[in-house]
């Protein structure tokens, strides 16, 4: 009666191509298939990410070099921290600070929190939601819709899903839902954990207990990869042939497991060092930030150097605090937006509410402040 | 017949509990009597009758009928759905051999395990994987096995699929969740206790985005059912379990579809108005058609079908007409759909009620086993509340 312990599986090694140095850990290994225009272009999107949004720092390489090795026509789910997917495929910083300040251009109409973008016309990424985990299943449908749709037409360019959660979601109900659906009907998804070390303030170890998420994956017969998340071309090599194994065989699943570290607080409502000391995350800024050790390749490889680190740093700052001071200027979307979407048509009794709104606003003209919203009251 | 409902059969079991009867009737009843499904006027017994309803096209009123139950008529709507048009998938747990009710009979034969097939048990996992679908052009028929079992994937359904279009904003024509149907028996049957009998219509109901259906026979599941496919809003749809082979009509053969968040007059009236929905519709004719002859009064029957949005209009039209008003189901009475109806009625038609909104529903307690016959609304609550409107 042998019982298997977990131990005697040993951690699931991490692949790495770039030392925190900026060199290629194996010298002898062929060079990463990257241009310098796309590494710059990298670099740059890593910068804008963080520069207009700290919620990601830390976790740039992730987001900017797996959205890289995407289709441009693949599907992506997304939780919130993800804002270098949307910067890779081409959000631009209005269509950033339009949803941040729910005005009239955001294209989910000003409905739902800060960061939580709604894009998926623009890059393919549904609109994203707070709740946890609930986007990994999304992705398994998804892909076996994109499954079906390579049957019909299979002279297209075949596309997957690919669903980004942090390793706190990835303990919800739904990630085992998700990708036990996706082995069982061999969906081409790809499985993207951020393992940044904390849930708000829960730390992997009471997150728990075994290797990882990495371990999970072979639970459920689907081949895996750890990687170093810090470093982009690894991310980028590994989520290239995630893709094209996902697409082998009619389709399956396959999960990729990212180590970085969230440097910044959780969100601007938390202090994150009531739960974590100044050293610890000034030791993982120092080692291993992303955007750092990118900096030093591009150096070493003469690509960059202190002047064009300025001037581009200058340039994003004031690029993204122009459009920040546009957005809060533009109106917020017309207030009839209050009762549409929720049908397809306004339902009958929505239609009453809305005239009962409109009779408030006019009695009590001063209680509220409807001149913020496109229209005004004529808007509603 | 009472045979014990477990969760994973589809046929009949030996058990011993065969020999208790929960469903058995008190000896000298006259109103308490089951309801004999071959005679009620809710269900066509004739070809003709199923081909008047007014709201067919001609051509299906041309066309012919057949006689089937409520599983078989689910059964034929899924299989023309399937077979014209291929966005159309149907999947869930049991699904592949026919459904633990039947209602899947022959599908992955005729259409093949890519769009036929079993998922894994997990409820969060496959309404979940049925969202994603919708958002990229599937139509899935996403089914759960019983109602009562439906609260894993509770957050799929509020947090997410009933709020995708309003979330999606100005692309919300393009990405929303309509195509997706929910399907799931509902209801209780005398003998499924706890886990085997809940109605949450009225869960689905406090959260917008969703249509809720409940069809009452063979010809409105059908009907309801292609219509819920094509909405551009996504459905649950409710299906009376204990109608599954005791309802059995004449069904049109030609597909066709029935109107959503529109309530249907079963029968006209003009003293009270009784408003109800599923399986209680019978047992509200069984009370009518005593309480007319004992109290000589006229009571108008109507099925909502749509539980939300629902048709409010038909139902304030009619109580503005007789000025009584009886909502009967099965669900809790507290903050059901009684209670919604209710709280409309009496702040629209105030001044014209000659009494006070009843509900007749079930009790503020579980569905026991050993207690089912108290519990749901049976002819005799339905008939004393006839009277208690008229006397008031």
């Amino acid at each position: 009666m042998d019982f298997t312990k977990p131990s005697q599986l040993g951690v699931i090694p991490t692949y790495r191509v770039m030392s925190p140095e900026g060199v290629l850990e194996d010298p002898s290994r062929p060079p990463v298939g990257v241009t310098d225009e796309q590494v710059l272009e990298w670099y740059r999107n890593m910068l804008t990410g963080a520069l207009a949004s700290k919620v990601s720092a830390g976790e740039e390489a992730v987001t900017v070099g797996s959205a890289a090795a995407l289709g441009r026509d693949d599907v992506i789910t997304c939780q919130y921290r993800e804002t270098g997917v949307f910067q890779q495929r081409g959000f631009t910083l209005k269509d950033f600070m339009s949803q941040l300040m729910s005005n009239r251009n955001d294209p989910g109409r000003g409905r739902n929190m800060p960061v939580h973008y709604s894009g998926k016309n623009k890059v393919g990424a549904h609109a994203i939601a707070s709740t946890l985990g609930t986007q990994i299943p999304h992705a398994t449908g998804a892909a076996y819709a994109l499954k079906m749709e390579a049957l019909e037409n299979p002279t297209d360019p075949p596309k997957v899903a690919a669903a980004y959660f942090g390793e706190g979601a990835a303990s919800e109900g739904d990630f085992h839902g998700a990708l036990n659906v996706a082995a069982t009907r061999g969906c081409p998804v790809l499985f993207l954990c951020r393992n940044n070390g904390y849930a708000i303030s829960t730390p992997a170890s009471e997150q728990y207990r075994g290797d990882g998420i990495a371990s999970r994956g072979v639970g459920y017969g689907i081949e895996t990869l750890r990687v170093d998340g810090t470093d982009i071309f690894a991310v980028y090599e590994a989520t290239r042939e995630a893709r094209r194994k996902a697409l082998e065989d009619g389709g399956r699943p396959i999960l990729l497991e990212f180590m970085s570290y969230r440097v910044h607080h959780h969100s601007t409502s938390d202090d994150s060092l009531a739960y974590r000391t100044r050293s610890e995350v000034e030791a993982w800024k120092g080692q291993a930030y992303p955007i750092a050790r990118l900096r030093k390749w591009m150096e070493n490889n003469k690509l960059w150097d202190d002047t064009l680190e300025q001037t581009t740093r200058k340039e994003i700052r004031s690029a993204v605090l122009k459009e920040l001071v546009e957005a809060e200027k533009e109106k917020r979307p017309a207030l009839k937006h209050v009762f549409t979407d929720v049908y397809a048509e306004i339902t009958e009794e929505a239609e009453q509410q809305r005239e009962e709104l409109r009779r408030l606003l006019r009695r009590y003209p001063d209680e509220y402040d409807w001149h913020e919203y496109d229209g005004g009251i004529e808007g509603l | 017949m009472s045979r014990p409902l477990l969760r994973c059969c589809g046929s009949s079991t030996r058990t011993r509990v065969s020999s208790r009867n929960y469903a058995s009737q008190a000896p000298k009843a006259r109103l308490n009597l089951p309801t004999d499904y071959g005679k009620t006027p809710l269900l066509h017994h004739t070809s003709k009758a199923a081909l008047a309803n007014p709201e067919l096209s001609e051509d299906v009123r041309n066309g012919g009928t057949t006689r089937i139950n409520l599983f078989q008529s689910i059964n034929q709507a899924m299989a023309h759905a399937l077979r014209t048009d291929p966005k159309v998938i149907l999947f869930g747990e049991d699904v592949a051999f026919g459904g633990v009710f039947r209602c899947s009979m022959n599908l992955q034969t005729e259409f093949g395990d890519d769009r036929v097939f079993n998922t894994p048990l997990s409820e969060q996992g496959l309404v979940g994987f049925a969202i994603g679908a919708a958002l990229e052009g599937l139509k899935p028929l996403a089914e759960i096995q019983f109602a009562d079992y439906v609260y894993p994937a509770f957050d799929q359904i509020v947090n997410e699929a009933a709020k995708i279009r309003y979330r999606y904003g100005h692309n919300a024509d393009v990405y929303n969740c309509g195509g997706l149907v929910i399907r799931m028996p509902t209801g209780g049957v005398g003998h499924g206790a706890l886990y085997h009998s809940q109605s949450p219509e009225s869960l689905f109901s406090h959260v917008p985005g969703f249509r809720v259906v409940q069809p009452r026979s063979p010809s409105q599941a059908k009907g309801l059912l292609l219509a819920a496919l094509e909405s551009p809003d996504p459905v649950i749809f409710m299906e009376p379990k204990i109608l599954y082979r005791a309802a059995v009509e004449h069904v049109p053969n030609e597909p066709y579809t029935l109107p959503l968040s529109k309530a249907e007059v079963l029968k006209e009236g003009k003293d009270i108005t009784m408003v109800s929905y599923g399986t209680p519709l019978y047992v509200c004719q069984n009370a009518i058609t005593a309480a007319e002859k004992d109290f000589g009064c006229s009571v108008e029957l109507i099925d909502l079908r749509t539980i939300f949005p629902w048709d409010r209009p038909a139902i304030l039209d009619s109580v503005k007409k007789t000025g009584r008003c009886i909502v009967v189901h099965e669900s809790m009475v507290n903050q059901g759909v009684g209670a919604e109806v209710a709280a409309t009625v009496q702040e629209h038609c105030f001044l014209r009620l000659e009494a006070p909104v009843q509900r007749v529903a079930g009790l503020t307690t579980h569905t026991g086993l050993a207690y089912e016959k108290f519990h749901i609304p049976d002819v005799v609550r339905i008939y004393d509340s006839i009277k208690t409107v008229i006397e008031y």
